[in-house]
């Protein structure tokens, strides 16, 4: 056990290392190919050359390698890594904002959506996934299939802007005429944008928008690992030796079933993390998604890279953790 | 394959793995996949579905004498008429049928090119790092590790939005990078469980150099789940093409394809909902067929349940 960790300890620091390096190289070449971002800040007026350097200065972009196409700039890696790890700063935006600080504006948001999110698909796809694997080829399983099987080929976008218009809008008009609903559901609930008065509640549907697409693959891995399960040698000896089947199911089936799940909802929180980028931007959530994508559509590589570069670090610790605990609960990973 | 797109997803790397050991032994792994897919409403479903599709994206003439781009102004949103523009008109009073069937053509090409690339890089460095195995296998996997950290679509987003030319090639690329490491870690495991085979250690001894047993031993017998994987990864492409497209990082306006005309026409779902429901309704097709194809085809491949 105590090697184990140490081992995924230690590969935990190359792969940081390395995916910092990777978005600083991908930015760098961005900026090397399409030039100054600072420039852009002028609109079609012509900064003079002590404006501009000022600004390219501040922003962290003077850098003669930022230049030369190809340069994966080592220097400036070294000064980025120095200033995330120990001044914990992750660079600034063209109005001179921290981006730690436009995180840790957005993140409650986020956190809220994603939260709801994970535990929608874990309570309803565990669920599913558990019963039709307990009954396989009966009605609930084949309504699990095909019901999982629509929800993965839906894009995000497209349940999002459905779920919007028709739900939101259309059904939550009629309710919100009828008015026979409390208000927090036919205004909050069924609100079709963010609203800052019902801070929990308007973030509900977009929550279940985002968990919509993991909850289906829960189900189905979840349903695999139990057929897997309940078919060994170990289910079959506590059933021999007389256990009730509740504890069967309950306590030796599912604990081990439970396993490839939990990793997957650690896995996944990278995907829930891309996917609130669309689910902000449809359902008008100022969470972090939506900082990206403003960032991204402003050409400001610094707030992207620093947005990015802190998610994946968070990423990565999820996954470590997700990495630890799947060692206490399987004892077998140990000897892997 | 009857799938022409799915044959070429494959072809690189492993069209003659797959094609070798089912031609003349009836009895072989991919034979009786054969059998049994043939034998599988839902995989000929989906797979007139994706015939349907393929035909749309390689001779759109066939299925519409009109083009996207001859449009009047006059038309915009016009509803549809049952011969003439069975899908109305768009937003920029073009006949909005043909533009979906030549919307068929860069959906596709983005997932197929992206597919085809991911599979050869991907199965390449996972059948080295499982068959080698060592330094090479631990720099490769922290390799791996490092590209999986990068959340898909965030990173798609950081690279579209470096580059500033966005076409069907740099859609590709940006899904390439990105998409080759799961294929890499299912090659990977699957080549660690075939290497230690009797038939290899058999091969070996009898003197086969490395390549030959990579390529002739190893690979027929580890590629099944990577096909699996890529047929189901062409669907999901597909909706990353789209999604990005909607993100506004994707292909633009003057491109015709089903993410440029969902983008283009969502704010118009109340008033006139089939300018949606036309592109969404074949994008969800083609990705409902891709992964149930690659469902029917993982259930054929699998020889516990033969």
């Amino acid at each position: 056990m105590g090697t184990y960790v140490v081992r995924r300890l230690l590969q935990f620091i190359p792969t940081t290392l390395g995916a910092i390096f990777l978005l600083h190289y991908l930015t760098s070449l961005g900026i090397q190919l399409t030039g100054n971002p600072a420039r852009a800040l002028f609109g079609d007026r012509r900064p003079s050359e002590a404006q501009l350097g000022a600004l390219t200065e501040a922003l962290g972009l003077a850098d003669p390698c930022l230049t030369r196409t190809g340069d994966p700039c080592v220097g400036l890696y070294f000064d980025r890594l120095q200033k995330i790890f120990l001044q914990f700063d992750f660079g600034i935006n063209f109005n001179r904002r921290p981006v730690t600080d436009i995180v840790a504006d957005a993140l409650p948001y986020t956190f809220k959506l994603v939260v709801i999110a994970i535990i929608f698909q874990a309570v309803v796809g565990i669920t599913a996934g558990v019963l039709a694997g307990l009954r396989a080829g009966g009605f609930f399983d084949y309504f699990v299939k095909v019901s999982t099987v629509l929800l993965i080929s839906v894009p995000v976008f497209v349940l999002g802007f459905v779920v919007r218009d028709i739900i939101n809008v259309n059904v939550g008009n009629k309710l919100r005429e009828a008015g026979t609903l409390p208000d927090w559901f036919t205004f909050g609930v069924m609100s079709p944008v963010y609203k800052p008065d019902y801070p929990i509640a308007s973030l509900v549907v977009p929550g279940l928008v985002l968990g919509a697409l993991s909850l289906a693959t829960t189900a189905r891995l979840t349903r695999t690992s139990i057929l897997e399960n309940v078919r060994s040698d170990y289910v079959r000896t506590a059933r021999a030796k007389g256990l009730a089947p509740k504890r069967v199911i309950g306590v030796h089936t599912l604990r081990n079933s439970l396993i490839p799940v939990i990793t997957y909802l650690g896995v996944d929180f990278g995907g829930l993390m891309g996917g609130a980028v669309v689910t902000e931007g449809i359902f008008g959530v100022p969470g972090i998604g939506r900082e990206i994508f403003r960032a991204t559509i402003s050409k400001e590589p610094s707030v992207v890279l620093g947005i990015v570069t802190l998610l994946v670090l968070v990423f990565l610790i999820v996954n470590l953790i997700v990495d630890v605990l799947y060692a206490v609960l399987d004892p077998r990973i140990r000897y892997d | 394959m009857t799938d022409p797109s799915l044959a070429t997803s494959v072809e690189p790397g492993v069209g003659v793995a797959s094609g070798g050991p089912a031609a003349g032994k009836p009895s072989s792994l991919w034979g009786d996949a054969r059998k049994r897919l043939m034998r599988s409403p839902v995989f000929i479903g989906s797979v007139l579905y994706l015939l349907v599709v393929t035909s749309m994206a390689l001779f759109p003439r066939l299925w519409t004498s009109q083009t996207p781009d001859t449009c009047n102004i006059r038309n915009s949103r016009n509803s549809p008429e049952l011969w003439d523009h069975p899908f109305g008109f768009n937003l920029l009073g073009c006949d909005y049928y043909a533009h979906a069937i030549y919307g068929a053509r860069p959906s596709l090409a983005i997932a197929v090119l992206a597919t085809a690339s991911v599979v050869v890089i991907g199965g390449l460095l996972g059948l080295l790092s499982g068959f080698f195995g060592g330094w090479l296998d631990a720099i490769l996997s922290r390799i791996t590790d490092i590209f999986l950290s990068l959340p898909f679509l965030l990173g798609a987003l950081v690279l579209l939005a470096i580059v500033s030319k966005r076409n069907i090639l740099t859609i590709s690329l940006a899904l390439i990078v990105l998409g080759w490491t799961v294929i890499a870690r299912i090659m990977r495991g699957s080549v660690l469980e075939a290497k230690n085979l009797d038939y290899v250690h058999a091969a070996r001894a009898l003197g086969a150099s490395n390549g030959r047993i990579m390529l002739k031993h190893i690979l027929p017998n580890a590629v099944a789940p990577v096909v699996v994987y890529a047929t189901i990864l062409l669907g999901g492409f597909v909706a990353a093409e789209a999604t990005l497209t909607f993100l506004g990082v994707g292909l633009q306006p003057p491109a015709a394809s089903w993410g440029v005309m969902i983008a283009m026409h969502q704010i118009y779902f109340a008033q006139q909902p089939w300018l949606l429901l036309f592109p969404v309704g074949l994008l969800v097709g083609t990705v409902l067929s891709f992964i149930l194809a690659g469902d029917v085809l993982r259930d054929a491949l699998d020889p516990k349940l033969q």
